[in-house]
């Protein structure tokens, strides 16, 4: 299995090597999407724990007896509306209309709360106008 | 019958009282006044399109440094340009790919940043990392230059599009069992979707399907600024099967388009990515048509549905020349959002922005309504309908040991 999740950390534990004993008592593959830590030392990571069940659920338990945070990732699309030319490809790799067309004018609009996340749009769009995003807990 | 001359539409122009009408709206003039009444009363119909155009490209006379040098390699924002020619010029292409660009060998590829988006970042006047090397001449001693140059600094920078607004062109398909990256866009398997590139009835060369009024010299829309047809474009292959109105129903005429960089707007010209293809660049387009006459009047007045183009198979057919027949289809039904191809449905995918296409034909009716643009009449025509020209392949042949030879000439 293949789950991506988000880890805050505090000061303490980001001192210690979280990331080497994850590693090495699990079995886990982990794959590091994106960090920020700032000069407080305390901040996120995003990974990607890669494995069986049994290693996966081992390696959240020993994460979360230190004391780290563990949240499940949650992605948004965000549409650049600057940068759409308006071409409409994305929008017929849309499962839900989230990408839409209005077929008068042709004019292509994204609605947000009709979004799967499913990823179908990012690869289509030439202009790189649709991203996803991270969605990140404000204050820890 | 109404008869008008360029000089009396100009004439009407500078007045502030020339009509002035976008392709789609002369649809509805003549739905409800019929042909000769709108004839008579139009004097210009404006057509627009914005899609990628590969073949496109910008001309850059970078000035001379000090020392001076040959430049032979050039890149710019670490993307070649094409350093052949005198000392500080240099031809960036839209579809160059930069320089350790991963390319396809992480399938499909990115290609986040190549030629197009150089150009779209020049007209945005955005600073250009301007790096070239030389061997070094006696009156071109330098070897190395590593500058920023932005499009202010430069002395001349002219857009030189070798083949832009084709004349119709492929419905892409894929027949195969996996998803294709194409320059058409991505294509699902099994037919899973159709992807066209047109602006239909705003597109210009549908609205002049002759080249009646539209040649060599004839003042345009290009890029947000003001261009000119400077010949035919490359593949420019007339004489194909037409419909009774005119159009084409394959692949026909092509423009090769000429205008000054430094008064384009980055709006108009976009760098693009195709995922698995390579970089490019979105080109705006507008040309406006002269009603001379009825007949120019009755072209102008196409539909969506009077214009047809071909399906053609992305995955064995354009690549290996194994085509199948797949029929036509018609702008309409692309626009609609789902074509019957052969009793199969397909979500269409457009790759051409229609509501951009529909502002730049209105941009240029308000610079012609506002006596800031007139009309040339062509200096030339363009090979017509009726020209001989052939669609030549690349001939495959062994290099001979005379062919080879002619690098060692002295
Ligand atoms: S991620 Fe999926 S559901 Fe969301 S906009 Fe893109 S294609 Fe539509
Ligand atoms: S594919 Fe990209 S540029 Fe085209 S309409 Fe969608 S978001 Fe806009």
């Amino acid at each position: 299995m293949k789950k991506r999740v988000v880890l805050y950390f505090s000061a303490v534990q980001s001192e210690q090597p979280i990331i080497y004993q994850l590693i090495k008592n699990t079995d886990l593959i982990v794959n590091i999407l994106k960090a920020d830590i700032n000069p407080q030392k305390e901040g996120y990571l995003v990974v990607e724990l890669e494995g069986d069940k049994d290693s996966y659920e081992a390696g959240i338990r020993f994460l979360k007896n230190l004391g780290v945070i563990v949240e499940p990732l949650s992605q948004t699309v965000v549409w650049h509306d600057e940068l759409c030319i308006q071409c409409g490809a994305c929008a017929s790799f849309c499962p839900t209309q989230a990408l839409a067309i209005e077929r008068d004018s042709m004019i292509v609009s994204f609605d947000n709360s009709q979004c799967v996340v499913c990823g179908m749009c990012l690869d289509c769009c030439p202009t790189l106008a649709i991203k996803l995003h991270f969605e990140l807990q404000e204050a820890v | 019958m109404t008869k008008k001359s360029y000089e009396e539409i100009n004439e009407k122009i500078r007045r502030g009282e020339a009509v002035v009408v976008t392709a789609e709206e002369v649809i509805d003039v003549v739905a409800e006044k019929g042909y000769a009444k709108a004839a008579e009363e139009i004097d210009v119909v404006t057509t627009g399109t914005f899609g990628p155009m590969c073949s496109s490209g910008v001309f850059i006379n970078f000035g001379h440094a000090k020392p001076r040098i040959r430049m032979q390699k050039v890149w710019l924002n670490g993307v070649e340009a094409y350093g052949g020619i005198a000392a500080v010029d240099a031809y960036i292409g839209a579809a160059q790919v930069a320089e350790n660009d991963p390319e396809n060998k992480v399938y499909p590829g990115r290609f986040m940043y190549g030629g197009g988006h150089v150009i779209h970042d020049l007209v945005a006047g955005k600073d250009i990392r301007l790096e070239a090397t030389s061997y070094g001449t006696d009156c071109y001693p330098n070897k190395n230059v590593d500058t920023v140059i932005t499009l202010a600094d430069v002395n001349e920078a002219f857009m030189f599009n070798p083949r832009n607004a084709y004349q119709n062109y492929n419905c892409a398909v894929n027949l195969g069992d996996k998803t294709i990256y194409t320059y058409m866009g991505v294509l699902k398997p099994r037919m899973g979707n159709a992807a066209y590139s047109t602006s239909g009835q705003l597109s210009p060369l549908f609205n002049d399907p002759y080249y009646r009024t539209t040649g060599i010299g004839t003042r345009i829309f290009l890029g947000g600024g003001i261009g000119y047809v400077a010949w035919n474009g490359t593949q420019h292959h007339p004489n194909v099967q037409r419909g009774e109105n005119g159009v084409p129903m394959v692949t026909a005429g092509t423009l090769a388009l000429i205008g000054d960089l430094k008064q384009m707007d980055p709006n108009w010209l976009v760098g693009l990515s195709y995922l698995g293809y390579g970089p490019t660049l979105a080109v705006g387009v507008g040309i406006p048509i002269p009603i001379l006459d009825e007949e120019m009047l009755r072209y102008t007045a196409v539909k969506d549905e009077e214009i047809l183009m071909p399906v053609v198979d992305y995955h064995q057919g354009y690549p290996y020349g194994n085509h199948t027949d797949l029929g036509f289809v018609s702008f309409k039904d692309l626009k609609s959002g789902r074509v019957n191809i052969k009793g199969k449905d397909a979500v269409t995918t457009p790759q051409s922005s229609y509501p951009r296409a529909r502002q730049i034909a209105a941009i240029l009716k308000a610079w012609i309504q506002a006596g800031k643009f007139e009309l040339t009449q062509p200096v030339a025509k363009l090979p017509g309908a009726d020209s001989p020209i052939e669609f030549k392949s690349l001939p495959d042949r062994q290099p001979s040991g005379a062919v080879s030879m002619v690098r060692n000439r002295r």
